[in-house]
């Protein structure tokens, strides 16, 4: 490994431990900007193990971590000033939430992990501190049967730790409780705005294709003005469906996070409207409110995935109505479009 | 915990009512406070060393409670609140499910 988060190694009982750097460098900034536009986002890793913060001895804590590179960085620059043992496991590169969901963050992987670097030779305590945010996929008492270990939950966010530390490993209720504040749903839009990155550019591709159009036949200036005006129309119904109503999403009436982007949605549609750019008849008109509202609706309800307070069932029942109503709007919608470019009412 | 409640709503974090699953079987409880540590919406308080259920519909279904819990007192049918892991595991004919582990998007 020579990786340049790596600023040397330490010898334990059981072998060397890489020692590791508190600070971010440059390529850590420039590649964590990357990951959050979901540009090699899935591959973003370091080697699981065990590693070594300041000159950590038998008597030091273990925390406990994902392999996700943008977790690792955090949780490394959270411990700025301890001497520390950070035990990585292995969970594909995901973030510890969404492993600890799958399980990959979970039991089995911190057992056979706690094995695999002897870590019962290296310290003389039995106590690891894990990640709050873990528990979905860890079980506290059946580490403690199979290892001995007993796990310590920690706060949900690593930059607490140190507060974590000084309050005697005692975390506040505000340590314990997840939020998701403006700055945090706003680090998310470049990631909601790369994920469907191909469909977002071809289904203008088709509208600019299709605006030729006409009860003459096809004309490509038409393809051209008209095409334009729909792509655009198109972009608006995304980014109201992707970043304005994550943004505004507290502030937005109604639960439903369908709702919300329908409302947004019409509400752009409604100042495209004002402005001509709904098109000249009644039919292409009407079919923009349906195209727009019924998009940026669907895009909107994708947000509970990224949301961190959404439960299983509340988004199936959200999704039983929404979804045949999203994909009837849009299908409505689309037909009415093709229908306006032969008859104008 | 009245006043979590009031923050909650007043930053409309709240999802749906009378939706979530989760369920405390409270002769079991040993009054170990594990669920009241993991759970991230304090849908948990400890009353007279028992678990009660304070804020049931700010419950998601992450399933840590369950999880962290010795005596087996709670259940919950734990899983992801994400439309495209729902509609995912429709296309797939399995569980709900995000795409994390192999390639694609991640929620």
């Amino acid at each position: 490994m020579n990786a340049d988060y790596i600023s040397g190694s330490m010898a334990t009982t059981a072998g060397t431990v890489p020692r590791i750097s508190t600070s971010w460098s440059i390529v850590d900034i420039l590649n964590t900007i990357r990951v959050r536009w979901a540009i090699g986002r899935m591959n973003y890793k370091v080697e699981p193990g065990l590693y070594a913060i300041g000159n950590p001895d038998a008597g030091s804590e273990v925390f406990v971590s994902s392999n996700f590179k943008l977790t690792f960085d955090h949780v490394r620059r959270a411990l700025a000033g301890l001497d520390a043992w950070l035990l990585i496991l292995d969970t594909r590169g995901i973030n510890v939430w969404c492993a600890a969901g799958k399980g990959t963050f979970g039991t089995m992987e911190m057992v056979s992990r706690i094995g695999k670097v002897d870590l019962g030779k290296i310290v003389t305590h039995r106590r690891l501190i894990v990640p709050q945010l873990g528990a979905p996929g860890v079980s506290a008492h059946e580490v403690k049967a199979q290892t001995g270990f007993r796990v310590v939950y920690g706060p949900v966010r690593a930059g607490d730790i140190s507060e974590f530390m000084k309050l005697g490993m005692k975390a506040t209720p505000e340590m314990r409780t997840v939020e998701f504040p403006f700055w945090e749903r706003m680090k998310l839009v470049p990631v909601e705005l790369s994920y469907g990155r191909y469909y977002l550019l071809l289904v203008p591709a088709l509208f600019i294709l299709l605006s030729g159009l006409n009860r003459n036949g096809y004309s490509a200036d038409l393809a051209f003005a008209d095409g334009l005006r729909a792509s655009f129309n198109l972009v608006v119904a995304y980014l109201a469906g992707l970043a304005v109503t994550p943004l505004l999403l507290p502030w937005i009436p109604f639960r439903r996070f369908a709702l919300k982007g329908l409302l947004v949605g019409w509400i752009f549609t409604f100042v495209l409207y004002i402005l001509h750019m709904t098109g000249q008849g009644r039919i292409e008109n009407a079919s923009w409110f349906l195209m727009i509202g019924g998009l940026s609706s669907f895009l909107a309800m994708n947000f509970t995935g990224s949301s961190t307070f959404t439960s299983l069932s509340g988004v199936q029942k959200e999704m039983k109505t929404a979804l045949p109503l999203q994909i009837g709007m849009a299908a409505l919608g689309f037909v009415l479009w093709v229908i306006s470019k032969f008859i104008t009412v | 915990m009245g006043h979590l409640k009031i923050y909650y709503c007043m930053n409309g974090f709240v999802y749906l009512s009378n939706v979530a699953t989760l369920e405390l079987d409270q002769e079991k409880c040993n009054g170990c406070k594990m669920c009241s540590i993991v759970c991230p919406h304090n849908v948990f308080m400890i009353e007279n060393r028992k678990a009660v259920i304070v804020n049931k519909d700010l419950c998601m279904e992450c399933g840590a409670c369950e999880k962290n819990c010795s005596e087996h007192a709670i259940s919950v049918r734990s899983g992801v609140g994400c439309a495209a892991g729902i509609i995912n595991g429709i296309l797939r004919g399995t569980e709900p499910t995000c795409d994390c582990s192999s390639s694609g998007n991640c929620c």
